[in-house]
């Protein structure tokens, strides 16, 4: 490290070589030697230069104009009927821009490091030290370099499914790709802030449906939270006391909850309390209900159903925080209760003044996490409920709905894909606002490297 | 129920120490029968129902009873039955669930390997090598996981179709386990407990960062790299988002997820429901049996990630 550090403080004129090497890549290298090394940046410079011409730079006036030609009828000459010509598809226009600009990113950062090489060849030239071969370069790619074979395949495979399809949903938020602009018959284009604008003040009917189901979110992301951690954390606690036997039975049923797939114990729950479900007939064979008329609608009334998904997500949530709190309980050293006790605490002071604010400090970043999970804990309500009951006064939305579940159902069944995205958009400026307030606070991120 | 038995233990001080303590183990009995029965209810229900000989997604009582019918000529009555589960087995159009099952195995395995590799290798880098771009990176994907993630589900299936493997068992695998690299933070969190003395002692002794990593550092992280690749192998089991709108049409490379929730659509749930049941306890026993058995090491993950010092 310190090494490089000393090379590249050492201020020399670029000698020809390296100043070829602008513009034809790995032209120092081929002139020390390093063939390998060599070729390969020409390799690049060429391939993409082919790749520009032969349609990099269309792509680049296509994202631009999303597409001229719409699809139409044309009159041949020699043809009764007139022929349809399809037009220009604005979403792969979009897709390929991206693309094309993503590539154009990774071009550029291997020229940089072309002329990096170039001048750090010079530098060895004038010092008169040997020059690396092509080995030696290879072996330090697994020392000095070793993050970066490490990261080439993740990172990889970030920008291809995470990184490509998030800028393009980006771009979709801010064109009007919506049901009334589908690809291929119709064309879209970019509209600026008009999708935000229509969401938050501009239409009244969306701005409702986005404010009624966003206080939802986030009533629902508390609620889902924090009751799950202090159920979690009282459960654990109650398994843990030194007189309790069977410790193991207790939290090995709570475990088998976290075994069964999510997503069958929630269809499960579904059929359990709906209207005609396992629970009503219950209640009914026991004489607590008359009849199936007024069964409990544990998913039919709006403010019910909102009680029971919080409920069942209790059900799924509490072995989750009783596992783990259960091993921070059983880590807080016991001295620390020992000298309590000694000093005449009781049990109650111990739990506040001990047990709880070790837990606290361990599990913050653990719990943002959790929150912003819980936002977007879209299987959950899905499953569940679907978002309904439908509210009449949403834009296909219901009481239920989290802001993930309705951008899905704009996504799948409207194809309104430009609000989806607005939506995805405003879900991550709320997240990340209130992220970053939190997490960049607690001692976890400040002090990294405290315990190393 | 704990605030009573705080209560109790502390509430009144005229009873004796020992009477105090004897409520307060009583209390807590009582309260964990009454959550491990809230818990174990609905899953015992799936299992009855899987057992089930009554057809129809609702039974008039918990427990089954016996049913009977007439097939052929002859008069059949039972209460359980294993008939459920030769009825899933038997393939018809469109629904085959040996395959379905295999699917999954399958999608599910090799994305296991794959995700559980681009975790750990991501978390080793960011927590215990350092370079430049490290915090940017650290940031970036902080910044990422908070969109939703599948925000960018079309824009997937697109890339997938413009390359042909879309509908394949190929696209899932790349979807499960592509961005896998970004979920390094519990894992990160496990690494940083790790003493940086032991890396340098060994690179005193002539070892290169990739021997640190391989030979020292991955032996001994065992809980960490069962917890990931536990997660992993679960998660394709579970999404059925993802594969129902990636897979369209294609009955032959549905996983499980799809099956089962395509049983309880309303024009089928009548006649599916107990093999949907049945199907659910085929999926849940292996990961059940896997998870108890690794349960230690998943216990050492979430709290490794979590307990710092």
């Amino acid at each position: 490290m310190f090494q490089k550090k000393d090379e590249s403080e050492i201020k020399i004129e670029d000698s020809f070589a390296t100043k070829l090497s602008f513009v034809i890549m790995g032209f120092a290298n081929l002139a020390h030697k390093q063939f390998a090394k060599g070729v390969g940046f020409l390799a690049i410079e060429v391939g993409f230069i082919i790749f520009m011409i032969m349609g990099g730079f269309q792509n680049l006036i296509n994202l631009i104009t999303l597409g001229t030609v719409e699809t139409h009828d044309e009159v041949v000459p020699g043809k009764i009927l007139p022929v349809r010509v399809f037009g220009d598809n604005s979403m792969l226009f979009l897709l390929f821009g991206v693309l094309t600009c993503l590539i154009i990113a990774a071009f550029v950062m291997v020229w940089r490091a072309n002329i990096k090489s170039a001048r750090q060849l010079q530098v060895l030239d004038k010092q008169g030290k040997p020059i690396p071969s092509f080995l030696d370069d290879v072996k330090l790619y697994l020392d000095e370099k070793f993050h970066i074979t490490l990261l080439a395949l993740p990172i990889f495979g970030i920008l291809a499914f995470t990184v490509l399809p998030l800028i393009y949903m980006i771009c979709i938020a801010f064109t009007n790709y919506d049901r009334d602009h589908q690809v291929p018959g119709n064309l879209f284009h970019w509209v600026g802030f008009a999708n935000f604008g229509n969401m938050l003040i501009g239409d009244e009917r969306m701005s409702r449906s986005f404010f009624g189901i966003l206080l939802w979110t986030i009533i629902w992301a508390f609620f889902a939270t924090f009751t799950n951690y202090f159920a979690g954390i009282i459960v654990a606690l109650i398994i843990n006391q030194k007189d309790v036997k069977f410790k193991k039975l207790w939290r090995g049923i709570l475990v088998l909850t976290i075994a069964m797939p999510q997503f069958i114990s929630l269809l499960v729950m579904r059929c359990f309390f709906s209207d005609y479900g396992v629970v009503n007939r219950t209640l009914i064979n026991m004489g607590v209900l008359e009849n199936v008329d007024h069964a409990i609608k544990f998913f039919s009334d709006p403010t019910l159903a909102k009680i029971t998904v919080i409920c069942v997500n209790m059900w799924i949530g509490i072995p989750h925080t009783m596992l783990m709190s259960s091993g921070i309980l059983m880590n807080i050293p016991q001295d620390l209760y020992e000298a309590a006790t000694v000093d005449g605490a009781n049990k109650v002071q111990m739990f506040f003044k001990i047990t709880l604010p070790q837990i606290i400090f361990t599990t913050t970043p653990y719990l943002i996490q959790t929150l912003i999970g819980n936002i977007n804990n879209f299987n959950l309500i899905y499953l569940l409920t679907g978002g309904g009951p439908t509210n009449a006064n949403y834009y296909s939305a219901g009481d239920t709905d989290l802001l993930v579940t309705w951008l899905y159902k704009l996504t799948s069944g409207n194809r309104d894909y430009s609000l989806a995205s607005t939506i995805g958009i405003l879900i991550f400026i709320i997240s990340a606002t209130f992220s970053l307030i939190t997490y960049r606070n607690t001692k976890s991120y400040k002090e990294e490297d405290a315990f190393q | 129920m704990s605030a009573n038995n705080l209560t109790a233990v502390t509430g009144k001080k005229t009873k004796s120490y020992a009477a105090q303590k004897r409520t307060a183990l009583i209390a807590s009995y009582v309260f964990l029968t009454v959550l491990s029965i809230i818990w174990v209810i609905p899953i015992l229900w799936v299992v009855l129902t899987a057992f089930r000989a009554e057809p129809g997604q609702f039974s008039s009582t918990f427990f089954p009873h016996a049913y009977t019918w007439v097939e052929g000529d002859i008069q059949y009555t039972a209460t359980y039955t294993l008939d459920n589960f030769k009825d899933l087995f038997t393939p018809r159009e469109g629904f085959d669930f040996k395959k379905m099952w295999l699917n999954t195995l399958i999608v599910a395995s090799i994305s296991c390997v794959i995700s559980t590799f681009f975790a750990v290798a991501t978390s080793y880098v960011m927590s215990r090598l350092r370079f430049k771009l490290r915090k940017t990176f650290m940031n970036i994907a902080l910044v990422m996981g908070m969109f939703p993630g599948f925000m960018s589900m079309i824009a997937v299936y697109f890339i997938l179709k413009s390359i042909g493997i879309h509908q394949t068992l190929l696209a899932l695998v790349l979807v499960y386990s592509g961005g896998s690299g970004l979920g390094f933070y519990v894992c990160k969190g496990f690494f940083d407990t790790i003493p940086k003395a032991l890396d340098e002692a060994a690179m005193i002794d002539g070892a290169n960062k990739a021997q640190v990593f391989f030979q020292i550092i991955l032996p001994m992280s065992k809980p960490i790299i069962v917890y990931q690749a536990l997660n992993a192998f679960m998660g394709p089991w579970m999404d059925f988002i993802f594969a129902r709108f990636l897979m369209g049409t294609n009955y032959d490379t549905y996983t499980v997820a799809i099956g089962l929730y395509d049983m309880l659509e309303k024009e089928r749930i009548y006649a599916y429901f107990r093999q949907f049941a049945a199907g659910s306890v085929l999926v849940a026993v292996p990961i059940m049996v896997l998870f108890m058995c690794l349960q230690k090491y998943y216990v050492e993950g979430v709290t490794g990630g979590a307990v710092k010092g």
